[in-house]
């Protein structure tokens, strides 16, 4: 990191962090605590804050965000309600879209999240498209697609990133391999997905794409990263492709996620050693907000004391955001059959 | 002009008026574009092959404020972009609660166009029509091809298929002077008749028409002909109103018939104007076969105006 991110901004990187992870957690205490509140499946982004949290924050308000089924934390991090959100994810009325949508599709089309698709790769040309647009149109507006490295076995990539450098548009494929080993984060690495490549980030510069890799966990790496890439896109550059390396939560291994160490543990962030043996090495090594946490304590831009409330105040956010969502009511029945057509 | 003629003015027009619209591919047939292609070069993309990814860069851009319209070309290369139009253009405005519009336009030129082969003679439309949020354009005249293209491209909100027979490019008619449009949503009644009515969209309208024809000349019978432009939205009412009156219906369209258009479309007459009917409602369409190549079986399976005449003869009492 050549300049130290002031210690304002610091903080609140990592904040976003806090009610990301917090978010999540609400919506496991969802599943695990109350029995068929959440009908189906959910995917949630614990162990990639840093990337999410990060990259957002260098957009603005009318930027353009595509996200994928596992989409709960990019909508909070671009500004969304947590409340709102948690309403979605469980179908309620207040939900950012009425209820209609759920965990799959969270979007909030207000904050430039115009649609999210669960299908894998589904929003990679509509990113590619948005960014088309605001190259039509001269608006300056950044687009970025956050996908996981199993979009790399679609298609519909191959044929996107075709077009978006064939046409220069100025868009960000930001993608997300996130089962990477810890030592293997900073280095070139290998696919983690079913994949014949060597590695993934061979394939955009094939096609001439500007790429670049980072260690997804390390929250002012992505953030340097962003805020250089994010600047030259509204200048009409474009397009960039990142490969961003996390580690897999021990909680995502199961067909559910599950806190498998109990909720996060914000004394983990000085003393790893504390945390269950299940998540003890990953708290170490590859949870990002421990990690920041950890280097803004020794660098002294914090004290065990701001850190302990700071989480207070997300905990006590994302309970409010809970309740909010579990006293939300259920959509009219017949309301199903409005929206079908504008 | 013809109808070919009529597609160019629409989409020169389109163009001109609305600095919104975009083109993402240019060819749409002889349909003679080459001025405005130049004209417009600006907001043209010559994508390539990548049906998939171009369809989807278009419903990212209608979300955005553009108002695309994608020429496919052949209809069943849709079928390579069929997630981005089903799984996503058509869903959109619904699963955001109203929030997210896809304002764009699928242009392509479907069926058997004559030694297209099996892959190049297909009739998507009804996958198309069996989806919510999508609307289903069929047009069966110059004028048709003019003024639903302008609606889609100009006016509309949703996210349209625009199904263009190949066979109709070079036919005539007349089309109204100036910036004319034709609401989707509004049947046209083609012919008057007391005896049967038949129903139909694109290229089977001439074909109802012909059949018609036929069976006033030969067998005195007065066919009405409905041609309903639009299958989503469809206008029940001028297409029910004129069975009621009739009592009889032949519904034929230019697809497969299983879960197809004239299926669907009968089920709908079954359905709201039982008691009107005096006989079973017919239907003919293409025969359940992929589409051969050789000439006597390509023209074997069509749904022709001989086989609407026989149609209509099982249902109509002798004259």
């Amino acid at each position: 990191m050549a300049v130290p991110v002031p210690a304002e901004s610091a903080l609140s990187l990592l904040q976003l962090m806090l009610r990301m992870r917090r978010l999540e957690e609400e919506v496991i205490h969802f599943q695990r605590d109350h029995q068929g509140l959440i009908r189906g499946h959910v995917h949630v982004y614990i162990g990639q804050e840093a990337a999410g949290a990060a990259g957002c924050s260098v957009l603005r308000k009318e930027d353009r965000l595509f996200t994928t089924h596992r989409n709960h934390a990019h909508v909070l991090a671009k500004g969304g309600d947590a409340g709102r959100i948690l309403a979605e994810i469980i179908g309620r009325a207040d939900g950012l879209c009425k209820g209609r949508a759920g965990t799959f599709h969270v979007a909030d089309p207000a904050l430039g999240i115009l649609h999210t698709s669960a299908i894998v790769g589904g929003c990679l040309p509509l990113a590619a498209g948005a960014a088309y647009a605001a190259k039509l149109q001269g608006s300056g507006q950044a687009t970025v697609a956050f996908f996981g490295d199993g979009a790399m076995e679609e298609g519909v990539f191959y044929e996107t990133l075709n077009i978006a450098q064939l046409w220069q548009l100025p868009m960000i494929f930001y993608m997300e391999n996130n089962a990477v080993l810890p030592g293997e984060r900073s280095g070139r690495g290998s696919p983690s997905s079913e994949h014949s490549a060597e590695a993934l980030s061979d394939i955009p510069q094939a096609f001439g794409v500007l790429t670049q890799h980072v260690d997804g966990t390390d929250a002012e790496a992505v953030l340097e990263l962003m805020q250089d890439l994010v600047a030259r896109s509204r200048r009409g550059e474009g397009p960039f492709f990142v490969e961003s390396r996390t580690s897999r939560w021990p909680g995502n291994y199961g067909s559910v996620p599950s806190l498998v160490g109990g909720d996060t543990d914000i004394s983990w962030a000085w003393d790893w050693q504390s945390a269950p043996e299940v998540v003890r090495r990953w708290e170490e090594l590859s949870d990002p907000i421990m990690l920041y946490a950890r280097k803004l304590l020794d660098r002294g831009a914090l004290t065990i004391d701001r850190l302990v409330e700071l989480d207070g105040s997300v905990r006590e956010e994302m309970g409010h955001a809970a309740e909010f969502a579990l006293n939300s009511p259920l959509p009219d029945a017949a309301g199903a059959l409005e929206y079908a057509y504008a | 002009m013809t109808f070919g003629q009529a597609l160019a003015e629409a989409v020169e027009e389109a163009l001109a008026e609305d600095e919104r619209v975009t083109l993402i591919g240019a060819g749409f047939g002889s349909a003679p574009l080459d001025e405005a292609r130049e004209k417009y070069a600006a907001r043209i993309k010559y994508p390539p092959i990548a049906e998939l990814a171009y369809c989807g860069i278009g419903i990212g851009a209608a979300m955005c404020g553009v108002r695309p319209i994608i020429e496919l070309s052949t209809g069943t290369f849709s079928y390579e972009a069929i997630p981005q139009i089903i799984n996503e253009a058509a869903i959109a405005y619904s699963n955001s609660g109203g929030q997210t519009s896809v304002p764009i336009v699928f242009h392509m030129f479907h069926g058997i166009r004559g030694a297209g082969g099996v892959q190049h003679s297909g009739s998507p439309h009804p996958w198309y029509w069996n989806t919510p949020g999508l609307q289903v354009a069929v047009p069966g005249t110059p004028a048709d091809a003019k003024g639903l293209l302008r609606w889609a491209a100009l006016k509309s909100k949703n996210p349209t298929v625009y199904m263009n027979h190949t066979r109709l490019l070079n036919t005539r008619g007349g089309v109204p002077e100036g910036p004319f449009e034709i609401h989707f949503g509004q049947a046209e009644v083609s012919r008057s008749g007391n005896d049967v009515t038949i129903v139909a969209c694109g290229i089977q309208v001439p074909r109802a028409l012909e059949a018609a024809e036929t069976l006033a000349r030969d067998h005195g019978i007065e066919a009405e002909v409905i041609n309903l432009r639009t299958l989503q939205p469809l206008d029940r009412v001028t297409m029910l109103g004129s069975v009621r009156k009739t009592g009889r219906a032949v519904v034929t369209d230019e697809s497969h018939d299983n879960c197809g258009v004239a299926a669907g479309l009968a089920a709908i007459i079954a359905d709201e104007a039982f008691t009107s009917l005096k006989a079973p409602v017919k239907r003919v369409s293409t025969m359940p076969v992929p589409v051969p190549y050789a000439e006597p079986m390509e023209d074997f399976v069509t749904a022709r105006p001989d086989r609407i005449v026989a149609a209509v003869q099982e249902i109509v009492p002798g004259r």
